[in-house]
């Protein structure tokens, strides 16, 4: 079938998106920050967005080894 | 309650169809005598087609969602309808005069505002299996963000007859088909125009094309696209059904490792065999594109290519529609 890599690499995305949901909510959400006395809530709310920056990157970086991993053969071509 | 929200859904997926239906071909008449035509290259003989399709798809979606609103005034409407015309304004300008690279996603990032001003988000985000997370100032970023990477995924999957035109109808049935699985009826509704715009504007996008949506057809249905998914709560599911496109932007981006349009782009990834059938490129400076991915094994029609995207779009609508199904499972 044509395009079958193209169909692993989407199932891949979809595996990741989940998973990387998953982090997000169970390990970083529940992340509590303290002792910056009013400014907690705002040190929270950055180091949390700060996390999920690097984390989406990291997404981005992953996918594009993994990019080249399944469609090495194409690629060359 | 629900009888009437049925009739209403029929009533504005009628107007939908039957307005882009019905006012493309003067449309293409009115292009083609203003000699707004552009050159298909994708045939052996020398074709014109007339370009943007783009005001149809917005008479479409404004036809039906105005007569949404007059039963149901809703911010929520009022968002789709302001911010897809905002992003049709965007194309348009695109359309009519070479703009640089950074020019679309800068406007598009704009006409993402009124979602804001609106106030018709809920700010965290939903993740199946797990749960939500909130983010109340990393969601106004996601919502700057959304719309221009909505826009120009399609914008950019719109290199063959009948691809883009396909491929939202695809999609946004899928997508309307997430909203009512996660019971938000109301969106769902809004969400049909944009189905049936896509659809009827296929009967004349299909190969060989009468008329190709340009920027302005293309950025109008992907921000409305991304708007429906921000104000119906369904950003996750909204990108898996995105993915194909998405992955085109993608592998696009991450080949030539800036941002510029593909007019700028000059190694061509994908070029003709003798009998004019496409054929991915050997020359190791062309980008990487979904279509040249397709056509590694060998040559094939444009029409061929056309139902491969078809297939990968429909196999992302199932695993968005898996993936709605798990909105209302937690571990």
């Amino acid at each position: 079938m044509r395009g079958k890599p193209i169909f692993l690499y989407i199932f891949v995305m979809w595996t990741f998106i989940i998973g990387g949901g998953g982090l997000l909510v169970s390990i970083i959400a529940p992340l509590s920050i303290h002792g910056f006395g009013k400014f907690d809530d705002m040190v929270d709310s950055v180091v949390k967005a700060s996390i999920a920056i690097i984390l989406v990157l990291l997404w981005v970086l992953l996918m594009s080894k993994i990019k080249n991993w399944i469609f090495q053969k194409q690629i060359k071509h | 309650m629900m009888l009437d929200t049925t009739i209403i859904g029929i009533l504005i997926s009628a107007i939908a169809f039957v307005t882009v239906y019905a006012i493309t071909p003067s449309l293409i008449t009115v292009l083609t005598k203003r000699n707004m035509v552009v050159k298909d290259y994708n045939k052996e003989t020398v074709t014109m087609v007339a370009r943007p399709g783009g005001p149809s798809i917005l008479a479409g979606i404004l036809a039906s969602e105005f007569t949404l609103y007059a039963f149901f005034h809703t911010p929520e409407i009022l968002a789709i309808i302001i911010t897809t015309s905002l992003a049709f304004v965007v194309g348009f300008v695109d359309d009519r005069k070479v703009l640089g690279g950074w020019f679309k996603p800068l406007a598009l990032a704009g006409s993402a505002i009124p979602i804001i001003l609106l106030g018709v988000y809920v700010p965290h985000l939903e993740f199946p299996l797990f749960g939500l997370v909130r983010i109340p100032e990393l969601y106004l970023a996601l919502i700057i963000f959304m719309i221009p990477i909505t826009g120009n995924a399609i914008n950019s999957i719109d290199v063959l007859n009948g691809v883009a035109s396909g491929f939202m109808t695809i999609a946004s049935f899928a997508l309307t088909i997430c909203l009512v699985i996660v019971h938000n009826y109301d969106i769902a509704l809004a969400s049909l125009p944009l189905g049936f715009v896509s659809l009827a504007f296929y009967k004349y996008h299909k190969v060989p094309s009468r008329i190709f949506p340009g920027d302005s057809g293309a950025l109008t249905l992907g921000a409305m696209y991304g708007t429906l998914a921000i104000i119906g709560h369904v950003e996750v599911v909204a990108a898996i059904a995105l993915l194909p496109a998405v992955i085109n932007s993608f592998l696009f981006l991450s080949s030539v490792k800036r941002v510029i349009e593909h007019r700028q782009i000059k190694a061509q990834p994908v070029v003709h065999t003798d009998d004019f059938r496409l054929m991915a490129s050997d020359d190791k400076s062309a980008p990487v594109t979904l279509v040249r991915l397709i056509l590694a094994n060998g040559p094939l029609t444009e029409k061929q290519v056309g139902f491969v995207i078809f297939r990968l779009a429909l196999f992302s609508a199932a695993l968005a529609i898996i993936t709605a199904f798990m909105m209302g499972v937690k571990i």
